[in-house]
């Protein structure tokens, strides 16, 4: 019995003029309300039961209209959309901080297998694999960060602070030092790292840069008390430099008591040539997306596993993977169990469902595994190779010296926002612009190591075009985009919110 | 670049301005802090009756490049809000002592105010 209402965009000539969908019937019954009798039943299947809704009735609704495209209108419509951004995939990407590394292809395969796709309620019996990924994952990032522990729970590098920072409360507050509530961030750090110390709930003590952008050894003495819970840092710092004296830093926090908390945001300067751990710093999280290659999780669906020394252990996120039998009382060996989850005898407790976004994981488990210890070495050395070449192929000034992975070069008299807008012109992605803002007119650019020397030299290319134009032409850039520039205080202050907007606006 | 520094008020090292009339002290933003602020796109007030203290944050100032606490240059009661800023900000970039004005307070003590920079004082900080 064939339902009137149902129309086929797709159809393909049977024979006798007759002509069949393209989708099966049994597709698009499934889509339809069975009465539930008999959904096999043709001649019932395309009829809808009458549903007794609990919602007002002007929130609900008889029919619906979908979109009727086919198939190629579709595809279109997709690939569009995938034209008029730029990405990663489109070209270099150099924001610095932000790290945009490109995301190798074979991520996504791995990601992508069947026995990857395995649900988190399933008996540890039957998921020893999955285990076996997390465990050594934890185990490769310890390695990596000199940390004798890790949770991978958070699902953001900012989630990751968070979490790292509660770690640290946690554990002061077990030695009954929970009267310190101070945690002093560097004035040039990335703005998570004052934004993580507010919503853990202590004060919030800014420390300035000394001349050489580094951190200020009197200021830190000054900055340093009884009260003070932790002292967070990213090393190399913002402007991609090293701090030298992380040693001595190291010591002075430890000395009153308080904890050094690592921001990995520029681990990947460092891969396989020195570790936080080494450095004296307690706790650390680890932007996968950074210092590996994973997608970015824009704050959410992401991955920022957080890394410990020994005496804060006891506080990670629960549950973590461990080696069966560890535990005295177990039987795990019977049971044929060779990895199995726990939860930290004094944790803080859950901080995301499950084991955090597992299928990011994964990728940063098959990138490392991948690149083994010397790719992930080689990694670190073109990153910082590539940033410094950049940076000796453009005129504007780069103030700082010596960087690493990334650098900060000033716009001068010229405006780095719209310095940034001209270099989309030139086919490319521009730097981080006004940050740090010890740095005039900052242009923070990281191309990171993906890139090529020809590609490089297109990069430059933009910078130096862009240093020999005037104000007025900046001005008014870009005007080779497919959108031009944005009036941003009028979208300030008159936002449209909504896709009703739209049809406002395309109605006058 | 040069600024107006009106002399007839005081100023915060916050880069506020209170002008006193009558024991009634009128608050805004200086001509500096608007520049530096860039486009106004929204001011966020107390309302009326509500009380203040020197030194404390009575409201923010949000423009395209920055959010901004806004200090209050006396204690007292909220007497008056200057409502046309939140249809229109850009008046504090336009007229940031005049039509661009934020607050009224009936101050407790109008001597809090010689505690303050004059003009010549705030003059000094921004050069």
């Amino acid at each position: 019995m064939t339902d009137d209402r149902v129309r086929y965009d797709q159809a393909r000539y049977v024979e006798d003029g007759q002509y069949e969908p393209l989708l099966s019937q049994k597709d698009l019954t499934r889509v339809e309300i069975g009465n539930g009798n008999d959904a096999d039943d043709a001649a019932t299947a395309g009829e809808t039961a009458a549903v007794d809704s609990p919602l007002p009735d002007d929130l609900t609704r008889d029919s619906l209209e979908l979109p009727a495209l086919s198939e190629p209108e579709l595809a279109r419509h997709y690939t569009r959309l995938s034209q008029m951004i730029y990405g990663i995939d489109s070209g270099p990407y150099p924001l610095g901080s932000c790290t945009m590394k490109y995301n190798p292809k074979f991520t996504e395969d791995v990601a992508a297998f069947p026995s990857a796709a395995v649900h988190p309620d399933r008996s540890e019996r039957s998921i020893q694999g999955t285990l076996e990924v997390l465990y050594r994952l934890q185990d490769y990032l310890g390695r990596i960060g000199g940390m004798d522990a890790v949770t991978l729970q958070p699902p953001a590098g900012a989630a990751g602070e968070f979490v790292g920072i509660r770690v640290a409360a946690a554990y002061h507050e077990y030695n009954g030092e929970g009267h310190r509530d101070e945690v002093i961030v560097p004035e040039s750090a990335h703005g998570t790292n004052f934004a993580t110390a507010a919503l853990g709930g202590y004060d919030v003590v800014s420390l300035p840069s000394d001349d050489a952008g580094r951190v200020d050894l009197d200021a830190l003495e000054a900055a340093l008390s009884e009260n003070t819970a932790a002292l967070m840092l990213t090393n190399p710092n913002t402007l991609g430099l090293f701090e030298r004296d992380i040693e001595v830093i190291a010591e002075m926090v430890h000395d009153v008591g308080g904890l050094l908390y690592y921001d990995g945001a520029n681990l990947n300067a460092l891969l396989g040539r020195a570790r936080p751990g080494d450095m004296g710093f307690d706790v650390m999280h680890y932007n996968v997306h950074k210092t590996f290659a994973t997608p970015h999780g824009g704050g959410g669906p992401g991955a920022g596993p957080v890394g410990v020394v020994e005496d804060l252990e006891p506080f990670l996120p629960a549950p973590r993977v461990r080696k069966a039998g560890a535990d005295d009382e177990s039987d795990a060996a019977s049971a044929g169990r060779t990895y199995e989850l726990f939860d930290p005898d004094n944790t803080i407790g859950k901080v995301h469902g499950y084991q955090g976004n597992w299928l990011v994981l994964l990728k940063a488990f098959a990138y490392i595994a991948r690149l083994g210890d010397a790719g992930l070495t080689d990694a670190s050395a073109m990153a910082v190779l590539n940033a410094n070449y950049l940076a000796s192929q453009i005129e504007y000034e780069v103030p700082y010296e010596p960087f690493h992975h990334e650098f900060v070069a000033s716009a001068g008299e010229q405006d780095a926002a719209d310095v940034a807008k001209r270099m989309l012109d030139y086919g490319v992605h521009p730097p981080t612009t006004k940050w740090p803002e010890i740095v005039p007119e900052a242009l923070m650019t990281e191309p990171t190591e993906v890139e090529s020397k020809a590609t490089l030299d297109r990069l430059a290319g933009a910078f130096n075009a862009v240093a020999e134009e005037d104000d007025e032409t900046l001005a008014d850039a870009p005007e080779r985009t497919a959108a031009r520039r944005i009036d941003q205080t009028t979208a300030a202050r008159n936002p449209r919110l909504s896709w009703h907007a739209l049809e406002e606006s395309s109605g006058q | 670049m040069s600024f107006d520094i009106p002399e007839d008020r005081r100023y915060l090292e916050s880069h506020e301005w209170a002008h006193e009339d009558d024991g009634v002290v009128r608050v805004g933003i200086t001509d500096f802090a608007q520049d530096e602020l860039g486009d106004v796109v929204f001011v966020e007030l107390p309302d009326e009756g509500e009380t203040v203290s020197q030194e404390g944050e009575f409201g923010v100032v949000e423009s395209i490049k920055a959010v901004s606490d806004l200090y209050a240059p006396v204690s007292g009661e909220v007497v008056g809000v200057n409502e046309a800023l939140f249809d229109a900000p850009e008046l504090v970039n336009d007229d940031p002592f005049g039509d661009g004005w934020m607050l009224e307070i009936d101050a407790d003590d109008t001597a809090e105010l010689e505690a303050l920079l004059t003009a010549a004082d705030y003059e000094d900080q921004i050069a």
